[in-house]
């Protein structure tokens, strides 16, 4: 008798046990296949927001051809309204570039910034230093034959997409010798703004690019550049589609990766641009120093567009979902939905938080739109104005912390450092 | 030079009696290359960061920077990158450039956080960007003298020129003239049938705007020093490197390091010098701020002349417009703006090393630390608890010893700085070195970028070094080979 029951129970732990472990081993599985889905979508999002960058990219290029054949107000306002509409994709794809090395290694192409423009075209006097130095500072390649780099004669007769890209960019390793890409098109459209924190962008004239009645000079090599640049700007992006469809570098090197570092990597690219380059570089040094040079889209005055999309593009990786220039819905498995699952409470709070930096970035866009421009809301002195742009510090700054918490939410463990053990007791080390 | 054998002596017993005082323990040197040391795959303890390496590899915070700090970091990068602009300009907040300077930001010198280099070829061929020249003469007045003599000045600008050449300048005024370079080859054999080339360098000025430099005037010429582990060096505890110190050589192995020093302008004090390369800056806040001031023209709190290195003999220098801003404390740059700075400057993160456990590496690293290079590049500390949280208690491998040692005739500069005489140099860091070409795209090493390569930068050390060098003289190809592959494993 005292055997039966013993023998029973354990016959029934075993059978709950086994039903226990069999359904463990059956989550796990579906939590794998979550996650991996998870990831592709992610990288179909990137995928589609460079598709939608580079079709942009191309009306933009057909308005600056526009431009260059007939330069008359009209195309170059035209051009201007294609370029403001091509920065809408790109900004939505920047919280791919931290996390990602081939975008990271990449978007200095296309987005560097700040830029000495007096590389590239005539600037103001006010600008000027030492210009009886041969100095890439001032070199105007626009206005060039020849100039000097690194102690060679460059031939700068001919500019084509090749000598920008692999010659002028970031020649002597100087990185605000800024050659191509957006803000490169940006100043060749608009010119450089001079009205300090004061109303206006640049004012750039379309006769600069008038061969017939070339005010400024140069109109012709100045009408070549941008058409280079542009053209560039299409093969670059065409770079980073190619790297995001399948089999491509950036989307080999998440799937490659352990799942949960994947993840992780996609943390980081939030977080990353959420607080050190969003919140810190690009929006508080500029509010702290009262400094319209420190202004993202500076000679066009559309920087609040450009934060407003970069928090989208944080949004949007959470979210997983994009909607496309043509309106269209690109979405699947998410993270948020896999946060969910284990922290509903933490998936609601990253939610509002994202949620409620759109709406500060909203009022910043209002204002920008219709009170005054943004390197005026950072002038000093403008209290209402600064407290507009603090508000989306400090939006930004709540939702990284956040962000913060998905990581060990999700119990994605970080890569140890190799001998790191041996850090918490140095005394220890031999 | 009596007074600065004085002020050697005074040196001594005070380095002395402090050693003595706080017992200071220095990692002792390891006799076992069997495998790495656990601790030195992390040069920068817990700061240290395992990236991809490229081209940003000395660019990132250190991995112990907590969120709340990143910010301060980030905003320190963007000061580093700012380009500053002439006055007046549309820019209240980012003007105050020059009127003389040698670099218009941080990062035009200090390219990718990195090692600046010479020149290709004189001016207008090439700019020499990423290097300066020091002009200083010998005291002539009685209060020079005794400035000299007190410690609280290093040196004495030439009359015209100041204390260093500005190769550019703001519009409407001159720059001060063109550092002139001829180098000469020399050729050193070496055991087992090798030979290298080394060039020695003469330096001269050329397109002079304000008239002839003094006759007495000393020129050094320096490149601008990789930014990396900044902080971790800070740190490193005051007794331990006193207690490295030998300046009289008492242990009589023909090393003596040497304290330098220097003024310390916020306190106000004679204190130990350990930045630059003659150790000529006391700690890192002051080293960027006379950054500022003598590279950029820029005024800050610690140094607030509003018209940088210009003297009182470069009149259209003193009377331009400068951009003293009340959003900057009156100053060009706030004392806000410049501690973020300073926390930006302390936390460039080491990378990890990758193969310290490769064979050759550990030969290399033996035959390193057994022809006495490690007698100057002391390789490990622990870093003060006192610290900065970052830095703080961190095992770190920086290979010096933050002296002062005679390097020979062939590398002297002749310009003494405070108690640095003409021949000697600190101890240059070599933490970071193997990655060099990596973010800079050459191999331009020593104070003035003279060496082409590792091997070369070894060959010129004499003085001091003259046993070490000899000794990788004798090497044989192969092992001079290991032991430069363990110098581009750091």
């Amino acid at each position: 008798m005292n055997y039966y029951l013993p023998r029973k129970i354990s016959i029934a732990v075993l059978a709950t046990s086994l039903i226990f472990f069999n359904n463990v081993y059956a989550s796990a599985d579906s939590k794998q296949t979550q996650k991996a889905d998870v990831i592709t979508n992610y990288a179909n999002i990137a995928l589609a927001t460079y598709e939608d960058a580079l079709t942009q990219a191309q009306a933009l290029h057909q308005a600056i051809e526009n431009l260059v054949s007939v330069p008359i107000e009209k195309n170059l306002d035209a051009a201007k309204v294609a370029w403001l509409a091509a920065r809408v994709p790109y900004q939505q794809s920047e919280a791919y570039r931290f996390g990602n090395p081939v975008v990271d290694a990449w978007e200095g192409k296309v987005n560097a910034w700040p830029l000495d423009e007096g590389l590239i075209d005539y600037v103001d006097a006010s600008y000027g230093t030492g210009s009886d130095d041969n100095d890439l500072y001032l070199a105007n390649v626009i206005n060039s034959q020849q100039i000097f780099i690194n102690g060679e004669k460059v031939d700068v007769s001919n500019i084509t997409p090749y000598l920008i890209s692999n010659t002028l960019h970031e020649a002597d390793e100087v990185e605000s010798n800024v050659a191509s890409g957006y803000h490169a098109i940006e100043f060749l459209l608009w010119g450089q703004d001079l009205n300090g924190t004061n109303a206006g962008a640049g004012s750039r004239p379309a006769s600069d690019y008038d061969i017939d009645n070339c005010n400024r000079g140069n109109c012709l090599r100045r009408s070549e550049y941008l058409l280079a640049v542009s053209t560039l700007l299409q093969e670059d992006l065409g770079d980073i589609i190619s790297a995001w469809e399948i089999d491509g570098e950036a989307r080999t090197d998440l799937t490659d990766l352990p799942i949960n570092q994947a993840l992780d990597a996609m943390i980081t690219g939030m977080g990353s641009l959420s607080y050190g380059e969003l919140a810190g570089e690009r929006i508080k040094l500029g509010l702290m120093l009262h400094d319209p040079e420190e202004e993202h889209d500076c000679f066009s005055d559309n920087t609040h567009n450009s934060h407003y999309y970069d928090a989208k593009s944080i949004q949007n990786v959470y979210l997983g979902r994009y909607i496309r220039v043509d309106g269209s819905l690109v979405a699947g498995e998410s993270l948020s939905n896999l946060v969910a699952q284990g922290a509903p409470q933490l998936d609601k709070h990253m939610q509002k938080a994202l949620a409620f930096t759109m709406i500060e970035m909203q009022t910043m866009v209002k204002r920008a739109n219709t009170i005054e421009s943004y390197d005026q809301m950072i002038g000093s002195g403008n209290v209402e104005g600064n407290q507009v742009v603090q508000n989306v510090v400090d939006a930004l700054t709540a939702q990284t912390l956040v962000i913060e918490k998905l990581a060990p939410a999700l119990a994605l463990q970080k890569i140890a450092f190799e001998g790191s053990q041996s850090l918490d007791n140095p005394s220890t080390v031999k | 030079m009596k007074s600065s054998v004085f002020y050697s002596m005074v040196a001594v017993v005070t380095c002395a009696t402090i050693a003595t005082l706080l017992q200071a323990k220095v990692h002792p040197i390891t006799q076992d290359f069997q495998q790495a040391q656990s601790s030195e795959w992390m040069a920068g303890g817990g700061a240290t960061v395992d990236k991809k390496l490229n081209t940003n590899s000395f660019s990132h915070p250190s991995a112990n920077v907590d969120f709340s700090r990143q910010m301060n970091f980030s905003l320190g990068n963007a000061l580093f990158k700012k380009l500053w602009v002439a006055s007046p300009s549309s820019t209240l907040a980012s003007d105050g450039l020059g009127p003389l300077f040698n670099a218009p930001s941080c990062q035009r010198c200090h390219i990718k956080d990195g090692r600046g280099h010479p020149p290709k070829a004189n001016f207008p061929f090439d700019n020499a960007i990423s290097m300066l020249m020091r002009l200083s003469v010998p005291p002539q007045t009685k209060s020079q003298v005794e400035a000299i003599e007190s410690g609280i000045l290093g040196s004495i600008g030439d009359p015209i020129y100041g204390g260093q050449l500005q190769d550019l300048a703001v519009t409407g005024n001159q720059s001060e003239g063109k550092i002139n370079i001829a180098y000469k080859e020399h050729t050193i054999p070496l055991n087992g049938g090798e030979q290298a080339s080394l060039r020695h360098p003469t330096y001269s000025v050329d397109r002079l705007n304000y008239g002839p430099l003094d006759p007495q005037t000393m020129m050094s010429v320096r490149v601008a020093p990789p930014m990396i582990g900044l902080g971790l060096l800070e740190a490193i505890p005051m007794s331990d490197t006193l207690s490295l110190s030998d300046p009289e050589d008492e242990n009589m192995d023909g090393i003596s390091g040497k304290v330098n020093k220097v003024w310390d302008v916020m306190n106000q004090i004679s204190t130990i010098g350990r930045f630059g390369w003659k150790a000529g800056q006391p700690n890192l806040p002051q080293q960027n701020a006379a950054a500022f001031s003598g590279d950029l023209g820029i005024a800050s709190p610690l140094f607030p002349k509003l018209s940088g290195d210009c003297s009182q003999l470069q009149t259209t220098c003193i009377e331009a417009f400068h951009g003293g801003s009340p959003l900057h404390d009156n100053l060009e740059i706030s004392a806000q703006a410049m501690d973020l700075v300073n926390f930006y400057t302390r936390n460039l993160a080491l990378q990890k090393r990758k193969n310290a456990n490769e064979p050759q590496v550990l030969q290399g690293k033996k035959l390193f630390y057994q022809s006495g290079c490690v007698d100057c590049h002391h390789p490990s500390y622990t870093t003060s608890e006192e610290a900065a949280v970052e830095q703080a208690g961190q095992r770190i491998w920086p290979y010096t010893d933050l002296l002062l040692h005679d390097m020979g005739q062939g590398l002297a500069d002749q310009r003494p700085e405070f108690l640095a005489t003409g021949s000697e140099w600190r101890t240059a860091p070599l933490w970071g070195i193997g990655l060099t070409q990596t973010v800079n795209k050459h191999t331009f090493f020593l104070h003035d970028g003279r060496a082409r390569n590792l091997l070369e930068a070894i060959l010129w050390h004499e003085g001091e070094a003259t046993t070490s060098q000899q000794a990788v003289i004798d090497m044989t190809p192969e092992e001079r080979e290991a032991l430069i592959r363990f110098l581009e494993s750091l």
